[in-house]
């Protein structure tokens, strides 16, 4: 097979995989707009804030040190366990879940009926407030996550893929991340989880029938606070994977958090409101911006990946303004 | 009745009264946002420097040091609003630890008679003082950078580098693309073959970036990041199996944030540095009674002796140094800006100062003149032990290729001149 090709398709793999791990971003905000109609804007600064309570929880940092440390002279710092990954996870997902039920009743209930636009900027106090308390709470330092996940290109995949290089000794088979190819595992999973939990469940009904009309599930005794509260601790949990996920990447560190920019052209492409079209988004923007930056990126210098995404994202938009799988949005005059 | 009398009385005695002289040194620190985790440590480490001063010495020269700090967020805006808001305190020099504050600044404190130290970053063509008469970028700037890991390079190929393949992977910003003009008039001098390629901010999904190192395999790669960008470089080349000891960072890329991410595989990861490591220093011993002991540490006190805490205090002990000397220069305690700008431009930086500041070696030794606001341009190169979880010091001080770098720094001096109506000084 031809280098360049080979090349290609190598991009190409990787691609398909960085796409993955946007999903995984993206699918965190499709789950509360699909619900409830709310753009979560603090959806990365979420994945961020959960990245940090399991590693500060796995580390036995103690919350809030540096504050106490201050108003009382203490030297308090750590509580001087090491919690194994899983109970670490486990615990994290629980705050999450505590933090969407804060989230409800202290910020979406006072809400009921505002305009999209009043939620969504409730959303950016949200991710502001997030941001500070998550500082105040563990640290700003950079912390790495430690849960066992593999790091580094298989040597499997690069051993028995190099006889397509048929003797070619710039081809040194296909590399491919441990840390991605977990990560798509676990998506495939999630979504599937997902799909089961809101097609076979009884919760997961009701939550479709909020997303389809409020009004209509309220009429028919379904809980509109408890599915927020559902839909927004399923939010919180997606979030702790991306969180894992790309913190194993970069370490877990405040800039975690602007993962949502690489979340926004997915959404756009593959529309808000599909569970779906998250992840078809996803792959579409990794392997599209993936191949331009191969193919075209020496050509105009390079670091195409950001603005290529939303420019193919523009593009979709033209022809289906709602995204490839997103609702069409009907209006009677 | 009589009480608010006496009440008003005194406080009338008290705005009369004059203002007790200090020396005012602001910090446009970043402790919040993407950028904190190199922001506190070196905004630490400028805290101390000056708390220790007032602690152990009553300030400088008998007048007490006040530091001023304003939040940027590594915000661009945010730092122009923190110089605006401290300006008017006496503010007698600003380091704002960022490139693209820096670059807003240079005409601000040149109409506001403010001098600015840009240690190691900012507008590298700063350090001609003929143009420049209000910006120091003592004691290296990134074109020094850049040629200083040339020539460790040329060092480990016994002086040939002809042919090899050195990629440059930057931060797409101003800040990244400095050292591509040195690099290229680099390449063309000793025969390597160059690249540069492009990382978008904030550089968390590099991908496309490393699969491209893969596969053109340079012999070296060098790195211009800051923030996140540094860490996923670091845990990328790990995962394409990189030989760590052949990547080599700016001194911007070299902190312990950047390399405990990636663990055991950012072993023999390398990096510039402007200044010793660790802490094995005298100050160090003094800061720990003085500071740390009497309760006056700056942020948690938990970044004493990391790398850039450690540039936090040198860029403290040269300004502290500049006011000594403009001090000694107009003979007087309470000095202006514009005696300290006086002060930087006569500085001199001996091996008996750094012994005296409990830093010996820790810096060059070197002397700032009326054309030279740039330094030495010397730098060492510094090495990642993953087990030990330190850095180490692997050469000593390396200089900078002056001929390539002063034809370039001229060039760039007399475009801004030109552009600004500046006449040279110096003459």
């Amino acid at each position: 097979m031809p280098e360049q090709l080979l090349f290609a398709v190598e991009v190409t793999l990787n691609g398909l995989m960085a796409g993955v791990m946007y999903a995984l971003v993206a699918l965190g905000f499709v789950l509360i707009f699909k619900a409830s109609g709310i753009f979560n804007y603090a959806q990365g600064v979420m994945a961020l804030f959960a990245a940090l309570t399991l590693v500060g929880l796995q580390n036995g940092q103690i919350p809030f040190a540096h504050l106490i440390n201050a108003i009382f002279g203490t030297k308090l710092h750590h509580f001087g366990w090491h919690m194994p990954a899983v109970l670490a996870i486990l615990l994290a997902a629980g705050v999450m879940v505590i933090l969407a039920i804060l989230v409800e009743r202290y910020l979406l209930k006072h809400l009921v009926n505002q305009e999209p636009i009043i939620l969504f900027m409730a959303t950016i106090g949200l991710a502001y407030f997030m941001e500070g308390i998550g500082d105040l709470m563990w640290g700003s330092d950079i912390k790495k996550m430690d849960v066992g996940l593999p790091q580094g290109g298989s040597f499997w995949i690069e051993e028995n893929t190099q006889w397509l290089g048929f003797g070619n000794e710039n081809f040194y088979g296909f590399f491919l991340d441990q840390l991605d190819i977990v990560a798509t595992v676990i998506a495939a999973i999630l979504v599937a989880g997902l799909v089961i939990f809101s097609q076979y469940t009884k919760q997961g009904r009701a939550m479709r029938a909020v997303a389809d009309d409020h009004q209509a599930a309220l009429s028919v005794g379904i809980s509109l606070r408890f599915i927020w509260v559902l839909v927004w601790s399923i939010a919180g949990f997606v979030a702790l994977v991306a969180g894992i996920m790309w913190g194993a990447k970069s370490g877990v560190q405040f800039s975690l958090s602007l993962i949502a920019l690489k979340a926004l052209p997915v959404l756009m492409l593959g529309g808000f409101t599909s569970i779906p079209g998250a992840i078809v988004g996803g792959l579409i923007i990794g392997v599209g911006e993936k191949l331009f930056e191969f193919s075209i990126g020496p050509l105009v210098g390079g670091a195409t990946e950001n603005w290529f995404a939303y420019v193919l994202a523009l593009i979709f938009l033209v022809f289906r303004p709602q995204g490839l799988f997103g609702e069409k949005i009907i209006e009677r005059v | 009745m009589k009480m608010k009398i006496a009440t008003l009385a005194v406080g009338a005695v008290m705005a009369a009264a004059p203002a007790m002289a200090d020396l005012v040194f602001p910090s446009l620190s970043y402790r919040t946002g993407p950028y904190a985790a190199g922001g506190i440590p070196f905004a630490d480490g400028y805290a101390d420097y000056f708390t220790l001063l007032n602690e152990r010495d009553g300030g400088i020269g008998g007048v007490p040091t006040r530091l001023v700090e304003c939040e940027t967020g590594y915000n661009t805006e945010k730092g122009v609003e923190c110089y605006e808001a401290t300006k008017g305190e006496g503010s007698l020099v600003y380091q704002p630890l960022s490139t693209g504050i820096t670059y807003q600044l240079i005409p601000k404190t040149a109409a506001d008679g403010i001098p600015l130290h840009t240690m190691g970053y900012g507008r590298t063509s700063a350090a001609n003082g003929k143009v420049f008469g209000n910006v120091f970028n003592y004691p290296a700037n990134y074109w020094d950078g850049a040629s200083i890991a040339v020539n460790h390079l040329l060092d480990l190929n016994g002086g040939d580098i002809g042919g090899k393949k050195i990629s440059l992977v930057y931060h797409n910003s101003a800040y990244g693309k400095e050292p591509i003009r040195t690099l290229e008039e680099l390449s063309k001098k000793h025969g390597f073959d160059f690249k540069a390629i492009p990382v978008d901010h904030p550089g968390q999904e590099q991908k496309s970036q490393w699969l491209q190192i893969r596969r053109e395999r340079p012999d070296y790669v060098l790195m211009w990041g800051w923030g996140v960008m540094n860490q996923v470089a670091i845990q990328e080349a790990a995962n394409i199996r990189f030989p760590m000891e052949n990547f080599i960072g700016i001194w911007w890329s070299g902190s312990e944030n950047d390399v405990l991410p990636a663990g055991d595989g950012a072993n023999g990861y390398k990096s510039l540095a402007l200044h010793g490591t660790g802490s094995n220093y005298p100050i160090y011993t003094d800061i720990q009674k003085f500071v740390v002991d009497a309760g006056k540490a700056a942020g948690a006190g938990d970044q004493i002796g990391t790398v850039l805490y450690s540039r936090g205090m040198y860029a403290a002990m040269l300004a502290a140094e500049a006011v000594k000397k403009a001090q000694a220069i107009h003979g007087t305690g309470d000095i202006t800006p514009a005696q300290m700008r006086d002060g930087m431009e006569a500085l001199e930086i001996s091996a008996e100062t750094l012994e005296a500041n409990g830093m010996p070696g820790f810096g060059p030794e070197f002397s700032v003149s009326c054309e030279n606001h740039g330094g030495p341009g010397l730098g060492m190169v510094q090495q990642w032990d993953a087990s030990a979880q330190s850095w180490s010091l692997i050469t000593d001080f390396i200089g900078s290729d002056k001929d390539v770098i002063g034809p370039l720094i001229a060039e760039d001096s007399a475009a801004f001149a030109a552009e600004n109506n500046i006449s040279e000084r110096c003459n």
